[in-house]
């Protein structure tokens, strides 16, 4: 459909538009696959799909987009996830 | 081909139906008011194909304009005075996102005090939002002008919304007769839109997201190519038109009588109508006056101004103040002479909240500057006529 470009402001959904957020991060979410009951509040909750869910719903984090807002820590039943500062 | 004789607000709405939109947004505003009205009456009629949107505010007519002309909608509105004014925001996000809306402007002037009359502050204080302007003298050139803007506004090299203005009431609701084309006809002259990007779910597209400082500039000066390319393009299709329907009304001005005059006034919307009678009043008087109406205010005719200055002084009329300086259109002419003329050029004001200019008062104009009596910035107005 698409004739001609005009110049203006477009962008289309691609993961990391904007760069590898995850540099932005000052606390670190550090998950204890031990202590995860798979319950996913965590992949729910995170506002950045940071949060990668497996086939068998373990989930892992995708720290080059993670900003580290500790969203997932705070939801987390178990306290599986915690926040530790980046160094 | 058939002559309809009606309004300029009823005409304005019979282009606008037959330009086909496919979504009229729009809050009622006197005088535009018998516009949207008539429209509406074409809806309940089922003779509008489009949606017609009601909504609760000019500031939100622009916004839903902006979302149906992103997702690829030929888009119509049309307001006055305080409702442009309120618009004021969404008209430069309709000029930065490159949409190619329509809107009529009905000029009235602003309150307070409370008035319903014309004068042009309205779109003038529009300028710089990135719009093309183009102010009408009839409502044959309301009709002819609503519908080469589509074309205008919808070109790959513009991609700009544009404003068509004319006088409240003195164009709005008088009646005259203008040649209507057939809707096959208008068809063939103004085909479906194809726009450059759309907002689809199918395949998503964000628009307006964040722009670093590096790149901004390249926005703005693309708007400003547009504008210089909608000045070629302003001529062209006023000629297709001409062609096709045998009405014309100039390119970005309307020259009259200008080949030997020592004066030249310049004009613009129903103060340029006017100025036709007098300058005939003036030319049977033996005073060699002619006639630059613009039709266009941005893009600016800077070059046709310039060549109107080799052999004639110019005669600014502006029924419009920019307060704390002059008239819009005296400070644009003078902007482009600089360094490039020795044309003198004289500013007056006239014509404020519908304050009446006849021929007669344009000859006065031009009778004081030919008898030398102006200096500087003349309000007309406070004269009384005198």
């Amino acid at each position: 459909m698409k004739k001609y470009d005009v110049v203006t402001t477009l962008s289309y959904p691609k993961t990391g538009a904007m760069g590898k957020t995850g540099t932005w991060r000052i606390f670190r979410p550090i998950l204890n696959k031990d202590k995860c009951v798979k319950c996913l509040r965590c992949w729910i909750f995170c506002p950045e799909g940071a949060i990668i869910r497996k086939e068998d719903d373990s989930v892992e984090i995708d720290y080059d987009y993670c900003k580290g807002c500790g969203i997932c820590a705070r939801e987390c039943k178990v306290k599986a996830i915690t926040m530790e500062r980046e160094e | 081909m058939k002559v309809v004789v009606d309004t300029g607000n009823h005409i304005a709405a019979l282009a606008a139906k037959l330009a086909k939109p496919d979504v009229v947004a729009a809050y009622p505003i006197t005088p535009q008011t018998t516009i949207v009205e008539k429209i509406a009456e074409y809806v309940a009629k089922g003779e509008f194909s489009g949606d017609y949107i009601c909504v609760e505010s000019e500031h939100s007519a622009m916004s839903a304009c902006i979302g149906a002309s992103a997702a690829g909608a030929r888009t119509f509105t049309a307001t006055s005075a305080h409702g442009l004014l309120l618009m004021h925001e969404m008209l430069h996000w309709a000029a930065l996102a490159r949409l190619p809306i329509v809107m009529v402007n009905v000029n009235r002037a602003i309150g307070p005090g409370w008035t319903i009359w014309s004068d042009q502050n309205d779109s003038m204080a529009q300028r710089d939002t990135g719009w093309i302007q183009i102010y009408c003298s009839s409502n044959q050139e309301i009709f002819d002008s609503i519908i080469q803007a589509f074309k205008l506004a919808e070109h790959k090299d513009v991609q700009l919304p544009v404003m068509v203005c004319y006088d409240g009431f003195i164009l709005s609701h008088t009646s005259m007769p203008v040649k209507v084309p057939e809707q096959k006809e208008i068809d063939d002259f103004l085909p479906k839109r194809e726009p450059a990007w759309v907002l689809d779910p199918e395949n998503p597209v964000t628009h307006g997201n964040i722009i670093m400082p590096k790149d901004y500039p390249s926005i703005r000066k693309a708007m400003q190519d547009a504008q210089e390319n909608a000045k070629k393009l302003i001529p062209e299709i006023a000629k297709e038109w001409k062609e096709r329907f045998g009405t014309y009304h100039g390119d970005l001005i309307e020259k009259y009588r200008c080949e030997d005059a020592d004066y030249i006034i310049l004009s613009y919307a129903a103060l340029g109508a006017e100025s036709k009678v007098a300058i005939d009043m003036l030319r049977k008087e033996g005073k060699k006056v002619g006639l630059a109406r613009l039709r266009t205010f941005r893009p600016f005719p800077s070059e046709d101004i310039l060549s109107l200055a080799e052999n004639a002084d110019l005669i600014v009329i502006d029924r419009s103040i920019s307060i704390g300086f002059e008239g819009p259109l005296f400070t644009e002419v003078k902007s482009c002479l600089y360094e490039k003329s020795d044309a003198r050029v004289y500013g007056f004001i006239a014509g404020l909240g519908g304050k009446d200019v006849r021929y007669t008062d344009i000859g006065k104009i031009v009778d004081r500057v030919i008898e030398r009596k102006q200096d500087g910035v003349l309000w007309y107005d406070m004269e009384g006529g005198k």
